[in-house]
C-alpha cells in the first residue's frame, strides 16, 4: 500500500533526467571546491533550486492526455470520462433504485398472488446483487450499446438528434475545408464557384478542377482547387444535447450499465432504510388521516433520508471503481480528450489503470507505466474518499435537521 | 547589387518557409474520429502514432481500444471500427464474414515481434530448443496416446534434471497465443496443453517464469528486453539452418530467428480509407513505421515492406495476402513476409 503511494505520488513529479544529471554534477564539483569558496555558495543555490524543481508537484498529470512514453501520461480524459459515467449513473440509479424501493417496502399489495409476486421480485433483486460485473458488461452491451441489432448499427443508427454533417475535404493546396450535407450518405456534386466553410466558420469560394482543366499554380487558389471527383469523407458534429438509437459504445451506454451493477445494492440498501424507520411514525400519519403516498412522502422518506443517502453514495463508490463492464462496453484505453456529450467515445481511469498496469515494466527505469498507473490509483483513491467523506457530511446534516 | 541580392533571397526563404507552415497549419483544421480497436500488442504502436499524428491534427480524434485480435476483428469485419490493430493475419473465417457485411480492407504490417520463449535466470540447463522440442513441451497428450507430452525437464533432455516443468501462457484470446499455437501445433490436430498458469497480464507472466523453478513461457520480445535481468531467453534453432538464433532486433529483422518472428498489422476499412483525416493518420503512420515500432521496443520492417505497404495503401489495393484458393479451398500462404506480401497475391 504504501508502495503504491510512494510509486504514485511519483506520477505527480516524474524524475527529469537532465536535473538529475545536473545535480550529481553539481554534488561532484562541490567535493572538489573549497567550502567556503564562492564557487561553492553559486553550486549550493543552484543545488537547492534544482532539488525545489525535483519536489514540484506537476498537475498537468491530472489533465494530460495518456500518451507513450510514461513521462508524458496523464489521465485527464480518463478522469472526465469516469466524471461524466458515474454522473450519468447516478441520474438513473438515483430515482429508479429509490423509487423501487419505496415501492416495495411501502405499498406492500394485500392480494396473495400479487404478495408471491413482490416476493419472487425481492428474490430476484437480493440475488441480482451477487452476479459478478462482468456479466452486467455483456448485458449492457447487448441492451443499451447494441440493442439487439433492433436499430442498426451504432455507425449507421435508426435515430439522432443533434448530430450535423459535413463533408471534409483536403484541397490541393492543403487547406482542409468543409461542405455541410444533410446526412452521412450524401456526397455533394463540386461544382465550380461554390461556397465552403473553412474550420473558423469563414467562407470561400471552390475552385473545381476537371481532368482537362489548367492545374492551378498560385498557393492561394490552391488552397481552394478541389479535383470534381475528390470524395472527402463525412465527419459529425455533436450538439451536447446529441442523442442516437441504439447507444452505441457510448457514455450513456456506460452509465446505464454501470446502472445495472449497483440498482439491486441501492435497493436493498434503501429497504433497509425504510425499513429502519418506526411503525409508530407511519401509525401515527395514518391516524392523522394522511393517505399511504403522503405518509411516505412526508414522514417515511424524510426519516430514512440519512440512511438512503449513505447507501447510495457507498454504490456510487462502487460504481466508479468498476472496470469490467466497461471493458466491454468501452474498452478505450487510449483517447485524447474527455467526452463533450453523452454518445461521445470516452475511457474511465479504472480502465485506464488496467492498462498501464500491464506494459513492460523495465525496473532499471526509475520511471515507468507502473508509476503513472499507481498516481492513477491515488487519484481514484482521493475521488474515491470525496465521495465517502460527502457521504458522512450529508447524513449528519440530514441527521441533525430532523432531530 | 548585392543588398537586393540579400533582400531577394530573404523573400525567397521566407515565401518557403511561410508556404511549409502553412501547408502544416492546414491539415490542424482536420476534424473527425477514426475508430481503432485490436490487439493489445499492437496497441502500443497505434497509441505512439497517435501521440504524433495529434501534433499535426490535434482535432482529430483517436480512441485505441485493446479487444485483443480477434476481439477487434469482430468489430471490424462490421464496420464498426476504422482500423483494426492484429497480431497475426485475418482468420478465413473473419476474412469471410468481412465480405459478408461488404468491407473491405487494406492490410498493411507495420513492424515485427519476435516472440521469446524464456525461463528464469535460476535455470542453467536450457539453452536452446528445437520446435520438436517445444511440442513435447507444450502440446497436450494425445487421444489415442501416441504423443504424451513431457512432464519433467529429464522428459525431454536426459542430460537434464527431473524438475516440474511449469508453463506460463498468455491469454486464449491474444494473438501472441494464437501465433504460438500456430507454429507449435501446426496443421496437425494437435492441442495446447489445459495446464498452464494463463494470464492476460504479460508482467505476471514475467513474474511467474522468474521465481518458479523449472518454468517456461512465451510472450512479446518487448516485454523479454525489459526484463533481461530476470529471464534467460531460450535460443531458438532455426528449422531451416539448424542453428540455434537467440532473440534480438538484429535478428528479428534478418529473419533467421525463425519461426517466431511475426508481423504486426493493421486493417484499414478501406472505405474509411477515403476519409481524409484516416488518410493522413495512417500515412503518418507507415511514414514513421520504424521509428515508432522501435520505440515500444518493436522490430521496424526492411525498406522495401514499408514501401510495398506505402504503395498498397495508396493505390488502395484492398484483399489479404494470407490465404489462397485452392481448389475452391481457402488456404494459408506458406512464405516469409516479403514473399507473401505482393499485389499478386492478394485474394479480393
Amino acid at each position: 500500500m504504501l508502495s503504491i503511494f510512494y510509486q504514485g505520488m511519483l506520477a505527480f513529479n516524474p524524475p527529469q533526467d537532465e536535473i538529475v544529471a545536473e545535480l550529481s554534477e553539481i554534488k561532484s564539483k562541490l567535493a572538489n571546491v573549497a567550502a567556503d569558496s564562492s564557487d561553492a555558495q553559486d553550486l549550493t543555490v543552484r543545488q537547492l533550486e534544482l532539488r525545489e524543481l525535483q519536489e514540484t508537484i506537476d498537475k498537468s498529470f491530472l489533465s494530460k492526455p495518456p500518451a507513450p512514453s510514461a513521462r508524458e501520461a496523464g489521465i485527464g480524459p480518463a478522469l472526465m470520462g469516469s466524471i461524466w459515467v458515474c454522473a450519468g449513473c447516478t441520474a438513473f440509479f438515483l430515482p429508479l433504485g429509490v423509487g423501487t424501493a419505496i415501492f416495495l417496502e411501502e405499498f406492500k399489495p394485500r392480494n396473495k398472488f400479487l404478495r408471491w409476486l413482490s416476493d419472487m421480485l425481492q428474490l430476484n433483486i437480493n440475488n441480482l446483487a451477487g452476479v459478478p460485473s462482468i456479466v452486467y458488461g455483456i448485458l449492457g452491451m447487448t441492451v443499451f450499446a447494441t440493442m439487439f441489432g433492433l436499430f442498426g448499427s451504432p455507425n449507421e443508427p435508426f435515430f439522432e438528434l443533434g448530430t450535423k454533417f459535413k463533408r471534409q475535404y483536403v484541397t490541393e493546396g492543403m487547406q482542409v475545408v468543409f461542405v455541410p450535407v444533410a446526412d452521412r450518405d450524401e456526397t455533394p456534386t463540386l461544382v465550380d464557384g461554390m461556397t465552403a466553410l473553412k474550420s473558423d466558420g469563414s467562407e470561400v469560394k471552390l475552385n473545381i478542377i476537371g481532368d482537362d482543366d489548367d492545374f492551378p499554380e498560385d498557393d492561394a487558389t490552391l488552397a481552394v482547387s478541389l479535383f470534381s471527383d475528390s470524395d472527402g469523407g463525412v465527419v459529425a458534429e455533436n450538439a451536447w444535447y446529441s442523442f442516437r438509437l441504439p447507444f452505441g459504445r457510448s457514455v450513456l451506454a456506460a452509465s446505464m450499465t454501470l446502472m445495472l451493477v449497483i440498482l439491486p445494492v441501492v435497493i436493498i440498501s434503501t429497504q433497509e432504510a425504510l425499513r429502519a424507520v418506526p411503525m409508530s411514525l407511519r401509525q401515527g400519519a395514518q391516524g392523522l388521516g394522511c393517505t399511504p403516498w403522503q405518509t411516505v412522502r412526508n414522514v417515511t422518506l424524510p426519516a430514512a433520508i440519512p440512511g438512503i443517502m449513505t447507501g447510495c453514495i457507498l454504490s456510487m463508490s462502487r460504481a466508479i471503481g468498476e472496470a469490467a463492464p466497461i471493458l466491454m462496453i468501452s474498452g478505450i484505453v487510449a483517447i485524447s480528450m474527455g467526452p463533450q456529450h453523452l454518445m461521445d467515445d470516452f475511457s474511465i481511469l479504472p480502465l485506464q489503470i488496467y492498462y498501464w498496469a500491464g506494459q513492460p515494466v523495465n525496473d532499471a527505469d526509475p520511471f515507468n507505466f507502473q508509476h503513472v498507473a499507481a498516481g492513477a490509483i491515488i487519484v481514484l483513491l482521493l475521488v474515491l474518499f470525496a465521495f465517502n467523506s460527502v457521504a458522512i457530511v450529508l447524513r449528519q446534516i440530514a441527521q441533525k435537521r430532523l432531530s | 547589387m548585392k543588398q537586393t541580392l540579400a533582400i531577394f533571397a530573404l523573400t525567397i526563404v521566407t515565401c518557403f518557409l511561410t508556404v511549409s507552415t502553412q501547408a502544416q497549419s492546414g491539415l490542424k483544421d482536420l476534424e473527425g474520429t477514426i475508430n481503432i480497436d485490436g490487439s493489445s500488442t499492437v496497441a502500443p504502436i497505434t497509441i505512439e502514432a497517435d501521440a504524433g499524428f495529434r501534433k499535426i491534427a490535434p482535432k482529430v480524434k483517436v480512441p485505441v481500444g485493446v479487444s485483443g485480435t480477434g476481439g477487434g476483428f469482430k468489430r471490424f469485419t462490421k464496420g464498426e471500427t476504422d482500423i483494426s490493430d492484429a497480431s497475426r493475419p485475418i482468420k478465413y473465417k473473419e476474412f469471410e464474414s468481412c465480405k459478408a457485411n461488404g468491407v473491405s480492407f487494406i492490410e498493411i504490417p507495420v513492424a515485427y515481434d519476435g516472440l521469446t520463449v524464456a525461463v528464469g535466470k535460476s535455470n542453467d540447463f536450457v539453452e536452446q530448443l528445437t520446435v520438436d522440442q517445444l511440442k513435447k513441451i507444450f502440446l497436450a497428450d494425445s487421444k489415442d496416446k501416441s504423443f504424451t507430452n513431457a512432464k519433467t525437464w529429464k522428459d525431454i533432455d536426459d542430460s537434464w534434471p527431473a524438475t516440474e516443468i511449469k508453463i506460463f501462457s498468455p491469454g486464449t484470446d491474444s494473438g501472441t497465443f494464437d501465433y504460438f499455437k500456430e507454429v507449435v501445433v501446426g496443421k496437425s490436430d494437435a492441442s495446447m496443453r489445459a495446464d498452464m498458469s494463463v494470464s492476460e497480464d504479460d508482467n505476471v507472466l514475467v513474474q511467474g517464469i522468474a521465481k518458479t523453478e523449472g518454468a517456461i513461457g512465451f510472450f512479446g520480445a518487448s516485454y523479454y528486453f525489459a526484463n533481461q535481468d530476470k529471464l534467460k531467453g531460450v535460443k531458438i534453432v532455426n528449422p531451416d539452418s539448424g542453428e540455434a538464433v537467440e532473440v534480438s532486433a538484429a535478428n528479428i529483422e534478418s529473419g533467421v530467428y525463425a519461426p517466431f518472428s511475426r508481423p504486426l498489422f493493421i486493417y484499414v476499412n478501406s472505405k474509411s480509407a477515403r476519409r481524409p483525416e484516416v488518410k493522413v493518420f495512417v500515412n503518418y503512420y507507415l511514414d514513421n513505421a520504424p521509428e515508432l515500432a522501435a520505440k515500444v521496443k518493436y522490430v521496424g520492417l526492411p525498406k522495401e515492406i514499408g514501401d510495398a505497404a506505402k504503395a498498397h495503401f495508396k493505390t488502395r489495393k484492398v484483399g489479404t495476402h494470407f490465404w489462397e484458393m485452392n481448389n475452391g479451398e481457402p488456404a494459408k500462404r506458406e512464405g516469409s513476409l516479403s514473399e507473401v506480401y505482393t499485389v499478386e497475391n492478394l485474394l479480393k
